[in-house]
């Protein structure tokens, strides 16, 4: 329900918003994450303490609502944001630039702990050169790659000076998002609708598939991928419109679903329970897709946005798997979606989900995270 | 009231008028004497309005060289902490804008009661960040800017409050006073430490300032509080007993409004009227003489001026007086009535030693229903506009604004949002809020809208795609395509034709994508191939935007049709972009030269008819080239003519012999 979702106004505009991951063997929620600001003159990475809502802070007086543990200036705005392990965060910046920070739980305190300096840049043609947005990063400890408006695929070492690898020109567009489909392909969404899978262990510059929008080549935003099956592929584009891909055939998505009227930023399948998948947008919604095929069974939560909760056929073509999200027996082919954020005006640039939590951010300098996604 | 003045740096104090002009934005335009010395006047920014503007930033300079002032039309809006109530107040705005006006008569106003309530809780909010803020401080100069703060919000939400009880709920005679009560108890905050000091000392009634808190009580209406703590008085001092028990007694039947409507005002004017008369005899009686604290205590309930004036020290303010006067002499006051006891209050309570300050004149106008008064002195008195703005809008809500019209154009509530949503979008990140103001603002909102939008920098393509959504969902074509083409050039100069090709894609921007496909076409032509392959092969139905750009797909396409050896299509391709005037007439010697090694090929692929008409082809480019004095002295051009012209003819005379043989047999 809405009351189990804490609010807390940040005064900055909030771009990314990212769960600490768990140590490995740890059973309990996440408790700690970091946002990323951009379009401030000073931004910042900050990390909050999402206390338990039954875990009554010092004073007394702890509703759930999240509090900084600490921050720090960030250079540019905050592109795209990851984790590397529990206490490092690689973020992209709109100057091309590509920073490791470190948490030092010790004292609260966040450092620079690594950066590479215009990882992402322009030729220009009259001056010499500079920098270009860095629009997404992705981590594969300690492998770290990055993408931007230049372009270019940049594949670092955490623990390495200089790129391990980079691919100039890799696209003609922008590419907006990239990640791993497995330890050494990753996947990238450009601006004129592409999905391209890429092979970092060959050498040749090019990428080894490309997918793409028939029709209008409307640009791609956000892209995951199932974490069980790694041939199912979720992307999101400038229309709002989910795509879901089946990257072992053909080269155009296997389902089209209807659901943002504006671009959608990011797109999640749920870590451990990936019938489940999230989307925001810059309508300034949040829809939770649920795919679990047998609609008569679903938990009363997928009910609690109420007037919202709206049923799509799906509109499969493929049918030789038996997944969720590429089924279409008719009989059992229905999603339910529900809008999580009634009412809201401006964008939502960020989620995160992870166990039963999901925290998100907005242009309206909010930061909301629900500890009871499934409850 | 005085209209606040500026010192305008620079002025020229010999001349004998300032002259202003405005320049963009929000800049303000005077002649100074800066810059004389460089022979050049400078313009000098000034305040962009007299009334809340400041100067906020000056430029350095050595004294008489040119500087440059950059005015802040909306001082308020810089403040990181108020970005909290900037951001949640816009929140309830969109909801009151959405709200549904069908709503009839009670169920109407107490959706505009709640919208009013929660605008107080975001200021309320607000004031407790700023007030933390300012105890963890350890810099005065900030502490001091933080308690300023602190003070301006509590004034704001005063203000509010009388507004909703006032106008947005307009509570009627007996309502009228619980909800006075209700506002002087939440606001006058200055004795809330002396009450809790007594309270939790060991013993209360020992406490030298425990009557002062029982006056309080009273003094607010507070009656059980203060009967609670006479109780502990007594216990202490048993031979005023018999007294206590009547002021209790007396402060236990006290007959208050209610806010059902279990009693009519004429029931509880008799009631009251039975009840001020009994205090009234105790009192003559001479009862409390031997107590001087109950007997004032016994003279406050009968309303008597003299004796809550005692009190001042207490209520600290003229409008707790006026409040406690009412609820001891006038209980079931009417509205109308409220402007008569609010100006003597004042006048009482003042006495003439201190002047009203702008504060004391707003409460007034409010008590005396000056609505536009109330309005136009907080514009006056408050460094934002976003008090002004929202509370208007609210009253406008209300159809209470609805006969006033301003001279200068649109209504009173759209101008005053008009103001706000501008000095958001001066501001570097607030200016996505601004965009839902102007929409609300049917008359001008529009084209600030447009003006404003142009001038936001696109740092990021991420954040161009932000401005392209809303002005693509308010069908701004103009503004679209403006956004287009500038990050198409940033692209174009960041030699990024992919990215400036799509720009001009998503813009419809025709020439523009013909200006892209030549720039691909001239790149081709120096290098010999193509770049950016994975855009022009999946250009799709976009092909179609530009006749150049078309030409590029399908030149492209002959290309991989040359590359995969199919040659006849690819040469019936060739021949089309030609003859179809697809290609343009610059390219043809090209395209011609590209025919070459087809024409060379063992096989024939060119039929006849085809081979006449590549040469008609050729014929008319060197035809039509031939006044231009470049192609006849061009070596180079004369014998690729030359060559095309041989190959022409060897591929024919192949033809004629080929086809004549098939026709023959």
């Amino acid at each position: 329900a809405m009351e189990d979702v804490s609010a807390k106004f940040v005064s900055q505009k909030i771009s990314r918003t990212r769960w600490r991951p768990p140590p490995a063997a740890a059973l309990q929620p996440p408790d700690v994450f970091a946002t990323g600001s951009w379009d401030n003159e000073d931004n910042r990475i900050s990390l909050w303490s999402a206390d338990d809502l039954g875990n009554v802070g010092l004073s007394g007086e702890c509703h759930g609502e999240p509090h900084l543990l600490c921050d720090i200036q960030h250079n540019g705005d905050v592109m795209d944001m990851q984790f590397l392990d529990q206490e490092r965060i690689v973020v992209a910046s709109s100057t091309g630039t590509v920073t490791i920070f470190r948490h030092h739980q010790n004292n609260q305190t966040l450092s620079a702990n690594h950066r590479w300096e215009r990882a992402h840049y322009h030729v220009d043609q009259d001056t010499s050169c500079g920098g270009a947005a860095c629009t997404g990063v992705v981590c594969n400890n300690p492998e770290i790659v990055t993408v931007g408006e230049d372009g270019r695929i940049n594949l670092f070492r955490a623990d390495q000076k200089d790129a391990v690898r980079t691919i100039d020109n890799a696209d003609s567009s922008t590419l907006h998002a990239v990640t791993f489909l497995r330890t050494t392909e990753i996947l990238t969404v450009n601006s004129i609708g592409q999905l391209k899978i890429w092979d970092l262990r060959q050498q040749r510059n090019e990428p080894s598939q490309i997918f793409s929008l028939a029709g209008d080549r409307v640009p791609l935003h956000c892209v995951d991928r199932h974490p069980n099956q790694q041939h199912i592929v979720a992307t999101g584009g400038q229309d709002g419109m989910l795509s879901i891909w089946d990257i072992r055939q053909g080269s155009m998505p296997v389902s089209l679903l209807n659901a943002h009227e504006a671009e959608m930023w990011e797109v999640h399948f749920h870590p451990s329970n990936p019938d489940h998948l999230f989307t925001c947008s810059e309508d300034g919604s949040l829809w939770h897709w649920d795919a679990s095929t047998n609609v008569s069974e679903k938990p009363s939560f997928l009910h609690q946005g109420g007037r919202s909760t709206t049923y799509l056929s799906h509109n499969t073509i493929n049918q030789s798997v038996v997944s969720a999200w590429l089924s279409n027996d008719p009989t059992k082919d229905r999603m339910e979606i529900t809008n999580l954020i009634p009412n809201q005006t401006l964008s939502v640039n960020s989620l995160d989900v992870l166990g039963p939590c999901l925290v998100y951010g907005t242009d309206a300098e909010a930061i909301y995270v629900n500890r009871q996604l499934f409850a | 009231a005085a209209v606040p003045t500026q010192v305008v740096p620079g002025a020229d104090p010999s001349a004998r008028q300032l002259c202003f002009a405005w320049g963009p934005a929000e800049v303000l335009v005077c002649e100074t004497r800066f810059g004389r010395a460089g022979g050049s006047r400078s313009p000098s920014r000034s305040r962009s309005r007299a009334l809340t503007g400041s100067v906020a930033d000056t430029g350095e300079g050595a004294p008489g060289s040119s500087r440059v002032f950059v005015v802040r039309r909306d001082q308020d809006i810089y403040i990181q902490t108020l970005r909290k109530l900037f951001n949640e107040s816009h929140g309830i705005f969109m909801g009151l804008q959405r709200s549904e006006e069908e709503l009839a008569g009670k169920s109407r106003k107490a959706q505009l009661v709640q919208v009013s309530k929660n605008y107080r809780s975001v200021i309320r909010a607000c004031m407790e960040d700023m007030h933390q803020a300012a105890v963890s401080t350890r810099d005065p100069a900030l502490q001091g800017q933080y308690s300023t703060q602190v003070s301006i919000l509590s004034a704001m939400e005063l203000i509010w409050n009388l507004c909703e009880i006032l106008f947005v709920e307009a509570a009627a005679a007996g309502p009228l006073l619980l909800r006075l009560l209700d506002w002087v108890r939440l606001h006058v905050c200055d004795v809330d430490s002396m009450v809790r000091e007594v309270l939790s000392s060991e013993n209360p009634s020992k406490h030298k300032l425990f009557w002062n808190v029982v006056d309080v009580f009273v003094l607010q209406g507070r009656m059980d509080e203060a009967r609670h703590l006479l109780s502990k008085e007594v216990t202490a001092n048993p031979t005023s007993m018999n007294m206590y028990k009547i002021l209790d007694d007396l402060m236990k039947k006290m007959p208050m409004p209610s806010l059902g409507n279990t009693q009519t005002l004429t029931e509880l004017e008799l009631k009251w009227q039975h009840w001020h008369e009994e205090c009234q005899r105790f009192l003559q009686d001479g009862t409390f003489a031997s107590n001087p604290h109950m007997e004032s205590i016994c003279k406050i309930l009968v309303g008597d001026e003299d004796a809550i004036l005692e009190k001042k020290e207490l209520m600290t303010t003229w409008y707790h007086f006026l409040v406690t006067r009412l609820l001891y002499s006038h209980p079931t006051v009417k509205p109308m009535e409220l402007r008569f006891y609010a100006q003597s209050s004042m006048d009482l309570f003042l006495g003439g030693e201190s002047s009203p300050e702008p504060l004391d004149m707003i409460l007034m106008a409010a008590f005396e229903f000056e609505m536009h008064q109330v309005i136009k002195e907080c514009s006056i008195v408050l460094s934002n506009w976003w008090f002004v703005a929202h509370l208007t809008d609210l009253l406008d809500h209300c159809k209470l604004l609805q006969s006033h019209n301003l001279y200068f154009g649109s209504n009173m509530r759209e101008f005053l949002l008009l103001e706000y949503a501008s000095g958001l979008f001066s501001h570097h990140s607030l200016w996505q809020l601004g965009v839902d103001y102007f929409d609300h603002c049917p008359e001008f909102g529009r084209v600030y809208l447009e003006l404003h939008i142009e001038r936001i920098p696109l740092n990021t393509e991420q954040k161009a795609l932000k401005v392209l959504r809303i002005c693509e969902q308010r069908q701004m074509h103009e503004q679209v395509r403006s956004i287009c083409k500038i990050m198409a050039m940033k692209a174009l100069r960041n030699n990024r034709l992919g990215s400036a090709l799509s720009w001009s894609i998503r813009a419809k921007d025709a020439a523009f994508a013909t200006l892209i496909s030549d720039r691909f076409l001239k790149d081709y032509c120096e290098r010999g191939c193509f770049s950016d392959l994975d855009l022009i092969d999946n250009l799709g139905p976009s092909m179609l935007l530009s006749d150049r750009l078309t030409f590029l797909g399908k030149y492209r396409e002959f290309h991989r049709l040359y590359g995969e050896k199919r040659f006849p299509e690819a040469a019936r391709l060739l021949l089309t972009l030609m003859t179809a005037h697809i290609a343009p007439c610059s390219f043809w010697m090209t395209l011609l030269t590209d025919a070459l090694p087809l024409l060379e090929q063992k096989e024939i692929i060119f039929s006849a008819e085809q081979t006449y008409e590549l040469m008609r082809c050729l014929e008319d480019l060197t035809a039509g080239n031939a006044d231009k004095q470049k192609f006849q002295e061009d070596d180079v051009e004369t014998t690729k003519v030359e060559m095309l012209r041989l190959a022409l003819a060897r591929n024919l005379a192949r033809v004629i012999v080929k086809e004549g043989t098939v026709e023959g047999s």
